[in-house]
């Protein structure tokens, strides 16, 4: 048995003509938090279905925890808990109801179900709206909804697509603190996203997928090391000094008043390696 | 950023409350377990909306006001009067066209992410299909018994005995299981709730009208006599008639119905939940 957590080779899916994985090799430890980045249809999402047994590869490999994900759908689906890319919650129900729903058909006792509903509740602040009916709920409720279902039956390894997307700053610091947490607990976490902050602050290892394809990986900063210099911008304490300040940097005796020193940043990698801009993360008011 | 070791330790906080299974396949037990959890979220959503059961009679009733008042006096059906050879034809309709909320709330559930949910969970591709087609066997039963209240009120009186009355509507809901089935699979290969929604239906339609629930098939034009005599609505229908209101030895017919339900079923049931797999 592979002690990888997630093991791909080759793995290709096509939609007609399109190559939405065109041959992706990803290899992912156990017990990390995993950073997934690409820019809109990488190929992000298509790898998350794929590794959660919900879309079959065209070509090629992929195993989660030692598991084949076409040959032991079973044993997969026993070990991953998703958090897809859209909410999938059902808006009949209410959020409690949804929570156990998932965490019985996750094989848990009628009793411990409900005892977690109650803690996932609380935890992802549904509490209040714990009995309302999910169609109710707004856009980032049901975001928060559906991440506590995926992460209920504290699977060994989590997958999220863009799991912050539509939260407000509170959520999404709330969501990150759980992961983090999820991490000390030893899960593994697969987690895409548009964020490049977030990777930054939250992920171990990093790839960057574009067209279907690992462009880079590393850890955050070997990402940024291969990307240009650093950048130091020096403050003057006097504004007159400025022309003697570009005349004089080569020599010494000017006053500084702060010195700033700037890496290159996760945009500029994912600029550098895909070509194009991030996404500008859009901030959802509370 | 802090290190991790390469392999996990211990899990913290929430440790599993139960050990991850090696067995290859799941136990009869759990999927019945499933099938009952599955079934029981779609009933308690059918009795949140009762709107939406009342709204499955509109309908049969329309049907009935018209067929029954308006129609009627046209049909010639001989011995029987023709409120009492109509209900029986209302009920497997009702029956049939309440069968088609399978599909249409499987691609509700699709649009919705729910299937994705579900198929992301480690229980059979079947429980889902089973839970689902049971649940609405369990509606469609309350259906048919305000139908038959109503046909009751507007004058079709049974008179064969109570079992022979139960036989009938045991077969006929068995029936409309087998078309939860079939609906289940247009359902799930349609595209979308859209198209769901119009071809979804579409195909009960003929079947439905070309077939003796409303009239004999004795007057129809050759062809649609050929192929009213042999669907399975028809068969149905008549089985059910001769069970309710008499007439005729029903065996025939039922047993040409029951071939009908087993061939659909074995032939439905791989199909759907091959489709759900790819959905
Ligand atoms: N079901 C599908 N049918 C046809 N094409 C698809 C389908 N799913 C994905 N694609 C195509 O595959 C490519 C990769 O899509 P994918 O959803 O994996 O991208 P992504 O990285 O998740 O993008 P985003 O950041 O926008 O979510 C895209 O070109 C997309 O149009
Ligand atoms: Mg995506």
């Amino acid at each position: 048995m592979s002690e990888l957590a997630v093991e791909v080779n080759g793995l290709k899916r096509s939609f007609g003509d399109v190559h939405a994985l065109n041959g992706l090799h990803l290899e992912i430890k156990p017990g990390i938090v995993f950073g997934l980045l690409g820019p809109n249809g990488a190929g992000k999402t298509t790898l998350v279905r794929v590794l959660s047994t919900l879309l079959q590869p065209s070509a090629g490999s992929a195993r989660v925890l030692g598991h084949d994900v076409v040959a032991d759908q079973l044993a997969v689906r026993r070990r991953i808990g998703l958090a897809g890319q859209f909410a999938a919650v059902d808006n009949e129900l209410t959020g409690r109801e949804n929570l156990i729903m998932v965490a019985r058909l996750s094989r848990l006792s009628a009793k411990e179900a409900a005892r977690r509903a109650t803690e996932s509740l609380e935890r992802y602040s549904l509490a209040d709206v714990a009995d309302r009916r999910a169609s109710t709920y707004s856009g980032g409720m049901r975001r928060r909804l559906d991440l506590a279902a995926g992460l209920i039956a504290s699977p060994p390894l989590v997958l999220l697509d863009e799991p912050t997307t539509g939260l407000d700053p509170r959520s999404r610091q709330e969501l990150w603190d759980a992961i983090a947490a999820l991490q000390r607990e030893g899960t593994t976490v697969l987690l895409t996203t548009q964020y490049l902050e977030e990777v930054d602050r939250l992920a171990e290892r990093i790839a960057v997928i574009d067209q279907g394809r690992i462009v880079a990986q590393g850890t955050p900063s070997e990402l940024k090391d291969a990307v240009g210099q650093s950048t130091v911008s020096v403050q003057l304490t006097n504004a007159a000094d400025q022309d003697a300040a570009l005349a004089a940097l080569s020599q010494h005796g000017i006053a500084v008043g702060a010195v700033d020193i700037q890496r290159p940043s996760l945009d500029d990698v994912f600029l550098e390696l895909t070509g194009h801009k991030a996404e500008e993360p859009v901030l959802e008011q509370a | 950023m802090t290190r991790v070791p390469e392999r996990p330790g211990g899990r913290g906080a929430e440790p599993l409350a139960y050990s991850i299974s090696d067995r290859r396949h799941l136990t009869p037990a759990e999927v019945l377990s499933d099938t009952r959890v599955l079934a029981g979220r779609q009933l308690r959503k059918v009795l949140r909306r009762p709107m939406y059961v009342v709204f499955l009679f509109i309908q049969p009733v329309l049907f009935v006001l018209l067929f029954r008042y308006v129609f009627g006096g046209a049909i010639n059906t001989g011995h029987l009067s023709y409120v009492n050879y109509l209900m029986p034809g209302i009920i497997v309709m009702t029956a049939t066209f309440g069968s088609m909320t399978t599909g249409l709330g499987l691609t509700e559930d699709m649009a919705g992410g729910v299937v994705d949910r579900l198929r992301s969970l480690p229980i059979s591709h079947a429980a889902i299909l089973i839970g689902r087609t049971a649940a609405d066997m369990v509606t469609n039963l309350v259906t048919l018994v305000v139908m038959i209240g109503i046909g009751l009120l507007v004058g079709f009186r049974p008179s064969q005995p109570i079992y022979d009355f139960i036989l009938a509507v045991l077969l006929t809901l068995a029936f409309a299981y087998v078309f939860s089935w079939i609906s289940a699979w247009v359902g799930l290969a349609s595209k979308n709730p859209e198209t769901a929604q119009s071809v979804g239906f579409i195909w009960v339609f003929p079947l439905v009208f070309a077939s003796s629930a409303f009239t004999p098939t004795t007057h129809m034009v050759a062809p649609v006599k050929a192929f009213a005599n042999v669907n399975p609505i028809t068969l149905l229908t008549n089985a059910a008639r001769d069970l309710m209101v008499g007439g005729h030895s029903a065996t025939a017919p039922a047993l040409w119905a029951l071939v009908w339900m087993v061939g659909l079923l074995l032939l439905f049931v791989p199909l759907a939940v091959r489709q759900l797999r790819r959905a």
